[in-house]
């Protein structure tokens, strides 16, 4: 056998990504720190607003808007209503009413950012292949890179705390909505968008009036997707300073306090499982193809 | 812009839409199929050797003004294709197609949309309608596309959806309306925007045959009030011959043939359109004028003779323009031959139960040059 057949993997062909990764991320925040502060004063500002919102509202008109919307988007039924909502007063009994609100601002300006940002991307995708076949390794690489991986580059550009939170839970819940945007603006019946072609349509007015609307079930799944997501991150967030039921569940974790922990982790169910119920409905309800509203 | 009935008269012969030298390649590079084209290669060799489909290939046409022409074929010989180049919803690869004279496949994008907004309304096979959107707003969706205000497009809306007889129904959603009723919403938005033209691409193959033939009394009945010029796409003969002023036959993206009705059954250029006749109900597609016309010279002889009386009012009479299945009906009513009249009462001939019963059974021969009719 040749020598070198037998050799380890040659020093030489070293690629210093991690030196290069290093110096880029050191060079970002000194070049530009002044941006990522201004960002992170912004996100700061309108969570602190939105908690302020939250705390702000008794306990039962909470459960009572609640109750409404459950009720809204399951078609108007009673019973998913009172049980949905007869959860969150279960969270109240734990003590952990405050931390719930605050995880739902978070979680609300995560999934606000992600629909802002995400349906745009999601647009221009459907539109174009070539931007498709761009942003598609991207987003699986968003999808399956270990969080772990950029919660620390993200805490250097924003800071520990509730922002940073946000934007790593950007990071990890945006690709569904994006994909499903694309998804579902593709998969609009070619018949009506011919339709509206031949009666001299814009592409505006074919967006507006024809791509979206019907791709609106599919858009909505892609919300649901992403709240999902986002509550998955709520307990890694908190290593990165975030408050709120994360933060209870790593507290019950130091301190070997299993019912603290089993508390806040049901009140996460909790709370996914109303968003679910919820997001799911209005998918289904917007859905002009199913028949009986 | 509205059409005079005068202009719009049949007989006027002004060409409406003419389509010329029109071919339609489908593939990565359609360019380089159009020397294969001119050099005759078959649609299945092309697809073999290059991967091409061939949609059209050099298909001349003219669609008068006010009639109904109606583009029949199998499945594949490129029926949508051609209706679809007519508005550009399909690229056309080499060719022309004028409306009013002015050559369509010139425009740019802006004036391609006032030509679509205004001049061509069209009706799909699978209705095309927004699901989410009542009634209403689908036949109001070309107006609101020009950006006509709510109040004329309620108006106008209104106006159609009571003229094809969806009165009551303005708020509901399509899923709430059975298929005959769901394509009365797409005639009403393809009319709502009055275009000149309307092109209908198998507008009633996925309805059930009675409320096909139902809507094809209905589009019959409207147009004989709109005179509108109709492209009519179907793979069905009843349908082509009851709504056609004219027939054309496409096969594998050829056209071969284009005629009337009539000549259609009477005369099939070749053997596809034979085979597509084949079984047509001849008694209710020819009139009594064309069973004139298979008279043999001995029957013509007799036919001098009754002639005589017919003057006389001594048979019964049947008009021109009744079906051969009721002048059948009336030779054997008087027992004896019957007198054609025209308009004016003119007696175009004298029918005779032999020559009618051979304009019913003949099989029609494949048109060679100059034959008969
Ligand atoms: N977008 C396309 N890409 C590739 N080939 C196409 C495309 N559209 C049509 N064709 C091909 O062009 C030919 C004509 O198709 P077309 O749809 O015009 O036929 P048709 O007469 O309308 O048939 P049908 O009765 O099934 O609707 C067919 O061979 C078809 O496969
Ligand atoms: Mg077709």
């Amino acid at each position: 056998m040749p020598p070198f057949l037998t050799q380890p993997f040659p020093e030489a062909w070293r690629i210093p990504l991690r030196g290069w990764t290093n110096d880029g991320v050191s060079w970002l925040v000194a070049t530009y720190g002044d941006v990522f502060r201004g960002i992170t004063d912004t996100v700061l500002l309108l969570l602190v607003r939105v908690e302020r919102g939250l705390a702000a509202l008794p306990w039962w008109l909470v459960v009572l808007l609640v109750a409404a919307l459950v009720w809204h988007a399951s078609g108007r039924r009673i019973w998913p209503a009172v049980s949905l909502s007869g959860l969150l007063v279960l969270v109240g009994t734990f003590g952990l009413w405050s931390e719930m609100m605050t995880t739902l601002a978070i979680m609300l300006i995560a999934t606000l950012f992600t629909i802002i940002i995400g349906i745009p991307i999601g647009i221009a995708m459907a539109r174009s292949d070539r931007l498709k076949t761009l942003l598609r390794p991207l987003l699986d690489g968003m999808q399956t890179m270990p969080s772990f991986v950029y919660l620390v580059p993200v805490v250097m550009f924003f800071g520990l705390g509730n922002v940073a939170a946000i934007i790593a839970t950007f990071v990890y819940a945006v690709p569904p909505i994006i994909r499903l945007t694309d998804l579902g603006l593709r998969l609009v019946d070619a018949e009506v968008l011919e339709a509206a072609q031949a009666f001299g349509a814009s592409e505006r007015q074919t967006l507006t009036w024809v791509r979206l609307p019907l791709a609106l079930p599919t858009i909505m799944a892609g919300v649901n997707q992403t709240i999902m997501m986002a509550l998955a991150m709520v307990v890694l967030a908190s290593m990165i300073g975030a408050r709120g039921l994360g933060q209870e569940v790593l507290r019950g974790l130091q301190r070997g306090n299993v019912g603290l922990g089993l508390e806040a982790g049901l009140a996460i169910v909790f709370v996914a499982i109303v968003m679910d119920r919820i997001t799911a409905g209005y998918s289904r309800r917007w859905d002009p193809t199913v028949k009986g509203r | 812009m509205t059409i005079t009935s005068q202009e719009a008269a049949p007989n006027g012969a002004e060409a409406h839409i003419e389509v010329e030298d029109l071919s339609k390649v489908f593939g990565h590079d359609p360019q380089s199929i159009v020397p294969l084209l001119r050099e005759g290669v078959s649609k299945d060799d092309i697809l073999a050797r290059t991967g091409h489909t061939v949609g059209l290939r050099d298909i001349s046409l003219r669609v008068e003004r006010g009639e109904t022409f109606v583009v029949m074929g199998l499945s594949g010989s490129g029926k949508s294709t051609l209706v679809r180049c007519l508005n550009r919803l399909i690229e056309p690869t080499t060719g022309h197609v004028r409306l009013d004279g002015e050559d369509v496949l010139a425009l740019g994008p802006r004036a391609l949309r006032d030509m679509r907004r205004h001049k061509m309304g069209m009706v799909f096979q699978r209705f095309g309608l927004l699901p989410h959107r009542t009634v209403l707003a689908n036949v109001t969706f070309g107006l609101r596309v020009q950006g006509v205000s709510l109040a004329e497009r309620r108006e106008k809306a209104s106006a159609w959806i009571e003229r094809v007889g969806l009165a009551g129904y303005e708020q509901a959603l399509p899923r709430e309306l059975s298929g005959g009723m769901q394509q009365r919403v797409g005639l009403a938005r393809a009319l709502c925007t009055d275009p000149e033209v309307l092109l209908m691409d198998e507008a009633f193959s996925a309805l059930d045959p009675l409320i096909r033939r139902e809507m094809q009394g209905e589009l019959v009945r409207l147009q004989q009030e709109l005179s509108k010029t109709i492209v009519f796409i179907t793979h069905d003969l009843d349908e082509a011959l009851r709504l056609g002023d004219r027939v054309a036959v496409l096969k594998d993206g050829f056209l071969v043939q284009v005629g009337t009705p009539v000549e259609i059954v009477t005369r099939p250029a070749d053997d596809y359109v034979r085979a597509f006749v084949e079984d047509v109900d001849r008694s209710r597609v020819l009139r009594a004028r064309d069973a004139l016309k298979f008279a043999t010279p001995h029957a013509t002889e007799r036919v001098e003779e009754a002639r005589g009386r017919v003057d006389a009012s001594a048979v019964g009479r049947v008009a021109a323009e009744a079906t051969l299945g009721e002048a059948l009906a009336a030779i054997a009513d008087v027992g004896g031959p019957v007198a054609v009249v025209g308009k004016n009462d003119r007696v175009l001939g004298v029918l005779d139960g032999t020559t009618a019963l051979r304009a019913l059974t003949e099989r029609p021969e494949v048109a060679k040059g100059d034959g008969r009719v």
